[in-house]
């Protein structure tokens, strides 16, 4: 059997802008900016990038981009669809380029202006509401808080899942971003009465299981691991990458299929593993996906941390906030309280772990898991030393 | 205020006997004409055999709420005018697979948030109803059956 991607390719640069609301530049040259950054982190020439990965909802295209950064001949380039789905996938197209010789160097990266209201996806709406969210929207199902909260009180119900488990996971997160300077709430605590007391949003969920809106753009930047080695960053290996979409899956609303609980997370999670030599008990740290706190107990189960259902006792006794939970999670503060930029921002983290450089860094931390959205066509990433 | 809510297109090939069906009162569910199978939401192929050939049926409309939602601002206005309301998802009696988002109401043509959230359960028994038309499109509804209501 081959060895699959098996640290083949590295990560050896990272580049990002601040995080903020209304930045005044467009998303080109913020993507732009976070590149040249990863480019000079990692000590790559322009000239020497020839890759190009991107998401599909990425405005700032191929041709823009290589034009601003003055790239030479690029010979490989791929987007991946479904927003934050698409991050790990996004990383695993460029190792398989670069494995398979389609091309040396890869810059990979997100950048998104969100933060404004007239931004919101779910309030650009047309007349007749065609294709999949016909069976939804017109219903008042409208935003993607609502689609999840939909999943999420069946969770609850089926497993006995509380908001003090969902409170977990926002204060774990929390605090991880009062240590990150860079995070948008690094000044902002979150108590757990704050929580409780919060507005809803969706019920059952609250202000506080939802993702920030952000504006910002990550990149990073990939090669072969051969070449890693002469670069000047610690090299971070791509040990494993997977994609996933479950059978009958309906993007958001899974809520048609034999078992809508069993999310993208789980395709992804077999793949994943199956081309790793790390079992879920190896990970040191991990970066999951968190537009809405949910979203984690389920990535948990998903990705094989605990079984089916106990996703949100996983989170009792602080097991997902560093220092000493069992699975110090969103280190830099995640989704929810670091930047929500399709969740590339994990991505990063999960590098800046590898080389030793969190703001929360775990001990000797030597892997990492990193995924992309669950509730919709999703990717992971495992990462190592 | 009524048409600034959102409505489904109803003349898609693979759908319109849905909206045909809820005009004249009923639940209509696309069946496989070559092996029975049934599939919810429409589409042109069957996962199960590959027909392109699909009959359309009524079903009982009595149902189950297999979860539900209570949406507050940020929202469109005509749905932040009536917050806090319901979404259900309702599974079929005949065919728990078979799952419609919806809302429940006190009647066919009241209000979205004509019942206190905090009467809404799980599992609860619901019986589909159907609305005056808005804008030529008749979006079902859900009203409670049992526990001592008629």
């Amino acid at each position: 059997m081959a060895q699959g991607l098996r640290d083949q390719t590295s990560i050896v640069g990272i580049g990002q802008t601040e995080f903020g609301k209304g930045l005044p530049d467009t998303e080109l040259s913020l993507a732009c900016q976070a590149i040249s950054e990863a480019l000079d982190d990692a000590g790559v020439a322009p000239s020497a990038v020839d890759g190009l990965a991107l998401f599909s909802m990425e405005d700032g295209r191929e041709v823009e981009v290589a034009r601003n950064l003055g790239l030479g001949e690029i010979t490989f380039f791929g987007q991946v669809g479904y927003g934050g789905g698409a991050g790990c996938g996004v990383i695993g197209q460029a190792a398989m380029a670069v494995a398979t010789g389609q091309c040396s160097t890869v810059v990979a990266w997100r950048a998104r202006k969100r933060a404004s209201a007239a931004s919101r996806p779910w309030a650009q709406v047309a007349r007749r509401i065609e294709g999949a969210q016909a069976w939804s929207r017109p219903f008042g199902l409208l935003r993607p808080v609502d689609e999840i909260a939909m999943l999420t009180r069946r969770y609850m119900h089926e497993y006995g899942a509380t908001r003090d488990h969902l409170a977990n996971v926002a204060l774990a997160f929390r605090g991880h971003a009062n240590r990150n300077p860079r995070a948008m709430m690094y000044r902002k605590q979150l108590k757990r009465e704050d929580y409780m007391k919060a507005r809803w949003i969706s019920e059952p969920l609250c202000l506080f299981d939802n993702c920030l809106e952000t504006d910002g753009a990550l990149a990073v930047v990939i090669t072969s691991a051969e070449r890693a080695r002469d670069l000047r960053q610690t090299p971070v290996l791509i040990h494993a990458v997977s994609q996933g979409i479950p059978p009958q899956h309906q993007v958001m609303t899974n809520f048609f299929c034999d078992d809508p609980l069993r999310g993208p997370a789980w395709t992804a999670s077999r793949k994943l593993w199956e081309g790793a030599d790390l079992k879920p008990q190896d990970i040191d740290v991990a970066q999951i996906y968190d537009a809405f706190s949910p979203l984690v107990p389920l990535s948990l189960e998903g990705y094989g941390f605990c079984a089916r259902g106990e996703g949100a006792a996983f989170t009792e006794d602080g097991a997902l906030a560093w220092p000493n939970g069992r699975l110090p999670t969103n280190t830099a503060g995640g989704g929810m309280s670091e930047a929500y930029v399709h969740g590339f921002n994990l991505i990063l983290e999960g590098v800046r772990q590898m080389r030793g450089t969190s703001t929360a860094q775990v001990t000797d931390a030597s892997s990492c898991l990193v995924t992309s959205g669950e509730g919709v066509p999703t990717s992971a990433l495992l990462l190592r030393r | 205020m009524e048409t600034s809510f959102l409505l489904p297109q109803t003349d898609a090939p693979e759908s319109a006997e849905f909206w045909t069906g809820t005009a004249a009162g009923e639940l209509r569910v696309q069946h496989c004409a070559d092996c029975g199978a049934a599939r919810m939401p429409p589409r042109p192929m069957c996962p199960a055999c590959h027909s392109r050939t699909a009959n359309w049926k009524a079903m009982s409309g009595r149902g189950r709420i297999w979860s539900f939602v209570v949406p507050h601002p940020p929202l469109l206005p005509a749905w932040a005018e009536v917050a806090p309301y319901n979404v259900v998802v309702v599974e079929l009696e005949e065919d728990a697979k078979l799952r419609f988002v919806g809302n429940l109401v006190a009647a066919a043509d009241a209000p979205l948030n004509s019942l206190d959230p905090a009467t809404l359960a799980i599992e609860a028994a619901v019986q589909v109803a159907f609305p005056e038309p808005i804008d030529g499109v008749v979006l079902p509804r859900w009203v409670p059956i049992g526990a001592g209501r008629p």
